[in-house]
């Protein structure tokens, strides 16, 4: 071999090792990033697309190497649309933040993967123990963990100082039991000179999604409406009965809206002072406190044999159809997003309930409670909260016990008779899952 | 009426064809009432929310609620994105049906009626109904969130044939035939005298097709996700929250946003538009 | 039709020509519509599969359970209602707005543009502005009749006037659209036909009947099909307004298709559902296309 051969040789075995070099490392580079995409609803306003994207950057900062994209999707019910027909023609989200009672839906469309799978260390394991036992209510099923809370709710009791004030009533003292709670309305409804009513006592509205609200009569009086498993329900239990019968006869009585109430509009009445006492969700807390013109109270939904009321509000979950890698960077996502300091700004910004203790722990959720008392009463009525309703094929159950609530409201049908119907329509919608 | 005494009176009289003064109040009672909810729309979005349902006239302006508005979604994005839907949808539409129509009016095939009749099928169809199908199929053909995605579905409209058709029939076969003796071939012909004669049946399709399009909203949103191609009555929905109140005020005023360029356009151009459906060679 | 007017060769060499014309809207037609509704029809003769259990035959036990499905019955009804209501009445008022638009009447340009907004407002601008209205207490329509001492009413909230509500709705949103076709047809009419009327006498009921409404057939017919598409296709204000409620009241067929397709996820039923809806259309839509082709004179 001559000389210039040689080094000819040499030259381009340093070059292919280069170029071998650059290859290598490029094939490193161009290693995709792992994509995340997630759906979520927007149930509490346009600004809080922001704080979304804020946290999807946060989180791609710390962890470069996945890239999460989060993309709004609607109302709640839209966006299960989306995920579900998305889920069905074979390409899913990897993640999306769902209705906690779409927990049973998901699982038999096998949509879903269970979070034990990824819950390996210590810290995991108290990562899921920090969150609260009323919010895992719907989050667990069958032994396992199949949602994670983001935005969680419970429902809670708004009123009007200044006409508990007008009515002779302690504006301080909200009312705590059923008694108490008509003999308010009653002394809070106003009527013109012709007899029309101006002024509610009490409303609490019965439209989208009544069966909510319906909880809030029927946890107190000692009813639980759906077992655990989500395969049987309890419509025609006589407690059950009489909560409806009490919602009823506020009707009757003159001292609660005629008709179905629009969900919608109940914080606009209380702006307005149509009504003075609402139940509504602590979601629409920040909006209460920006809009009513006057001073309000916030408190727990009124008791009659224990006190409590359901949890409401969207978990995150983790798509089957995904790749491994891909669930791993969600889990990840979703274990940086629950964080006390992200929980905390979140619960700050929406209205929505701190989803762990630790997020209470934080400066920024003390101090905001310091200022803003009425933004804890949700959350010291965790300890008493329940599940919010939900079975299997939830969304045709629940329907049956929304036109039964409805019917009876309207005077169609009476209590005992809506409730006979809708046990009887719900009994052969589960037969199926028993 | 007398026929001899109406003569009389003169032909250029003609009083019992001219409106009474009865008609002008309830042409215009039915306007105003017609109106009223675009008026409190634009009442709503420049007022502070305490007025949006109470109607003193001494109340403060405010641009507040479009400020809300416009940071609460790209709108100017999905504004274009709408328009470049619309007119992307329109444009396919009017050439395929165009092209489809016109071998169902002039060409004799085996299988002609079948056809039309497999076309009159889409025509109570709505594409709405076999979401899920259809998602499907972009999702293989890779176009998920793309405007193409959202007008696929529609490109092939069996109102537009199903018009075309009707009007091309009727065009006398003399213009055919004049056509012909010019040398022209069938598609000279079809672009010479046939598409210029069925002018106002196009401006109609077009106006039905803009504002079905433009109002649209199921498919879009199961088939889009981002705001690269999402039209405007998906960005609008971020307004139609669950958990919150209605707030009128932010609602108006993103409505005044988007629906304002219209009304402005149908304002300048009404009497153009009008005419634009009569402008009609036959005549 | 006697002779094929196409020009060019033998009849195959036409046929060819004609099915390439064809092509590309057939194709996409069969692609997402044909292929989709043969699928739907498939479907509804299995049952729905849900996640790993696959869907198996049940022949017509679909169609059993909508047969006997209360909720079903209803939306049929309150559709045929609805469709009973918002077809007369909007292409009447339509037709009698187009009229009025066509007369000179002062500020007719305002009057138009007053009955066409509807058309360019989002429905879901309109669906809550509508809500506002149709609200207890200090909605529009309650500071009306209490300015006029009439007794509150819960408009959406009951049974008996939720569907009416959401008709009147339905109608405002579609009337102005339709007058645009009548207001084209009438100002296409040869002004000479009004003189001529004018110099027999004629009255202006007469001159409507005898003259405008003949001439107007066509339009009439295009206006109905696009009026009865709509009766059926027309729910998204349902969505904020009522979602059918209370207790079914104002549900429509469209909208229980959505609520058995899309949330309960019922994918079999609803395609059972869907099946029923799309033979009652097609009859119609056939219906009306023998009709124009008899009734219609163009030249």
């Amino acid at each position: 071999m001559t000389m210039r051969r040689k080094r000819f040789i040499q030259i381009l075995a340093l070059q292919l090792a280069a170029a071998g070099g650059l290859l290598g490392s490029a094939a490193g580079h161009a290693q995709a990033p792992v994509d995340v995409q997630f759906y979520y609803p927007v149930a509490v306003g346009g600004p809080i697309a922001k704080t979304i994207d804020g946290f999807a950057e946060g989180f791609m900062k710390d962890n470069p190497g996945v890239k999460v994209t989060p993309i709004y999707a609607g109302t709640y019910q839209e966006t299960i649309v989306k995920a579900i027909t998305a889920h069905k023609s074979g390409t899913p989200p990897v993640t999306s933040v769902l209705l906690s009672t779409d927990m049973f839906t998901l699982i038999d469309e096998d949509a879903i993967v269970p979070f034990d799978g990824f819950i390996k260390s210590a810290e995991d394991k108290a990562w899921l123990d920090g969150f609260y036992k009323a919010f895992m209510m719907n989050s667990q099923s069958g032994g396992k963990t199949w949602g994670i809370p983001f935005q969680r709710s419970t429902v809670v009791m708004y009123w009007n100082k200044e006409l508990f004030k007008e009515a002779g009533l302690d504006p301080e003292k909200a009312p705590a039991n059923w008694a108490e709670l008509q003999a308010a309305a009653t002394k809070l409804t106003r009527k013109d000179a012709s007899g029309k009513v101006t002024q509610w006592g009490v409303q609490i509205p019965s439209s989208g999604f009544p069966y909510w609200l319906f909880q809030t009569l029927t946890t107190p009086n000692g009813a639980i409406l759906a077992n655990e498993a989500g395969t049987q329900v309890r419509f025609d239990d006589p407690k059950v009965v009489e909560a409806l019968q009490y919602w009823v006869d506020l009707g009757k009585a003159g001292i609660h809206p005629p008709g179905v109430v629009e969900w919608g509009t109940t914080p606009k009445d209380f702006f307005e002072k149509k009504a003075a006492i609402i139940f509504t969700t602590t979601g629409n807390l920040t909006n209460i406190k920006k809009n009513a013109g006057f001073d309000f109270g916030v408190g727990m939904i009124p008791g009659k044999v224990r006190k409590g009321s359901p949890t409401g509000g969207g978990n995150f979950y983790i798509f089957k159809k995904a790749s491994p890698a891909q669930q791993e960077a969600a889990f990840k996502f979703i274990q940086w997003v629950t964080q006390p300091e992200r929980a905390a700004q979140w619960s700050i910004e929406t209205g929505y309930v701190g989803v762990s203790k630790a997020a209470y722990d934080t400066a920024a959720l003390k101090k905001y409670g310091q200022d803003f008392p009425a933004a804890l009463v949700a959350r010291d009525q965790l300890p008493d909260s329940v599940a919010e309703f939900s079975t299997h094929d939830n969304q045709r159950v629940t329907k049956a016990l929304n036109d039964g609530l409805q019917a009876a409201l309207t005077g169609a049908k009476t209590p005992a008779q809506a409730m006979k119907d809708a046990q009887a329509e719900a009994d052969r919608i589960l037969r199926a899952y028993k | 009426m007398n026929p001899s005494s109406a003569t009389t009176r003169g032909v250029q009289r003609l009083a019992y064809n001219e409106p009474t003064r009865l008609d002008a109040l309830a042409a215009w009672l039915l306007a105003l009432l017609w109106i009223l909810p675009l008026v409190y729309a634009f009442w709503t979005a420049f007022h502070p929310a305490e007025y949006a349902t109470r109607f003193a006239l001494n109340a403060p302006l405010t641009l507040d609620n479009f400020r809300r508005a416009w940071e609460a979604a790209p709108f100017a994005r999905y504004f274009l994105n709408t328009t470049l839907l619309v007119a992307m949808i329109l444009a396919v539409q009017l050439v395929l049906a165009t092209l489809a129509a016109y071998a169902f009016a002039r060409y004799r095939f085996r299988g002609r009626n079948l056809l039309f009749g497999l076309v009159l099928v889409q025509l109570m169809i709505m594409p709405d109904i076999v979401v899920v199908e259809n998602y499907k199929s972009m999702v293989r053909l890779g176009l998920v969130d793309t405007l193409l995605a959202i007008g696929l579905p529609y490109f092939s409209s069996a109102l537009a044939i199903f018009l075309l058709r009707q009007t091309f029939m009727g065009i006398p076969k003399e213009l055919d035939e004049a056509a012909r003796v010019e040398g022209a071939s069938a598609l000279q012909t079809l672009w010479r005298v046939y598409v210029p004669l069925a002018r106002p049946v196009y401006t109609a399709f077009a106006l039905v097709s803009v504002s079905y399009h433009w109002n649209n909203f199921l498919w879009p949103l199961i088939v889009t996700n981002s705001p690269h191609a999402r039209p405007l009555t998906v960005g609008l929905q971020v307004f139609s929250s669950v958990d919150q109140g209605v707030d009128w005020s932010v609602i108006t005023a993103a409505t005044v946003m988007t629906s304002a360029p219209l009304l402005v356009a149908f304002l300048l151009f009404q009497r153009q538009f009008v005419q634009s459906f009569m402008r009609a060679g036959i005549k | 039709m006697a002779t094929p007017l196409a020009p060019g060769g033998s009849v195959s060499h036409r046929a060819v020509h004609a099915w390439l014309l064809l092509l590309p809207a057939m194709v996409l037609l069969a692609a997402f519509t044909h292929w989709p509704i043969v699928s739907t029809l498939f479907d509804s003769f299995h049952s729905t599969p849900r996640g790993g259990k696959p869907a198996v035959w049940v022949g017509l036990e679909n169609y059993q359970v909508m047969a006997a499905d209360p909720v079903f019955w209803q939306a049929v009804r309150n559709n045929l209602w609805f469709a009973g209501a918002t077809i007369p009445l909007s292409v009447g008022l339509a037709l009698v707005m187009a009229l009025w638009v066509n007369e000179r009447i002062a500020g007719r340009a305002f009057l138009r543009m007053a009955y066409f907004t509807p058309t360019v407002l989002p429905m879901i601008a309109v669906a809550n502005i509508w809500l506002f209205f149709y609200t207890p207490q200090y909605g529009l329509l309650e500071q009306i009749t209490g300015a006029l001492g009439l007794p509150s009413h819960n408009w959406l909230g009951s049974p008996s006037t939720a569907l009416g509500a959401v008709t009147v709705v339905a109608i405002w949103k579609e009337a102005g659209f339709f007058m645009i076709f009548y207001l084209a047809a009438l100002q296409g009419f040869s002004p000479s036909l009004r003189e001529a009327a004018a110099i027999e006498g004629a009255s202006r009921w007469y001159f409507f009947r005898r003259v405008q409404w003949p001439l107007l057939m066509p339009t009439t017919l295009f206006v109905l099909v696009n009026a009865f598409i709509n009766a059926f296709r027309t729910v998204d204000h349902l969505f904020i307004l009522t979602r059918g409620g209370p207790n079914n009241a104002s549900t429509l067929l469209l909208y229980h298709l959505y609520e058995v397709g899309f949330s309960f996820w019922d994918t079999a039923y609803a395609s059972a559902i869907t099946v029923v809806l799309v033979v009652v259309l097609v009859c119609v839509a056939l219906t009306q296309f023998f009709l124009l082709d008899r009734r219609v004179h163009y030249k």
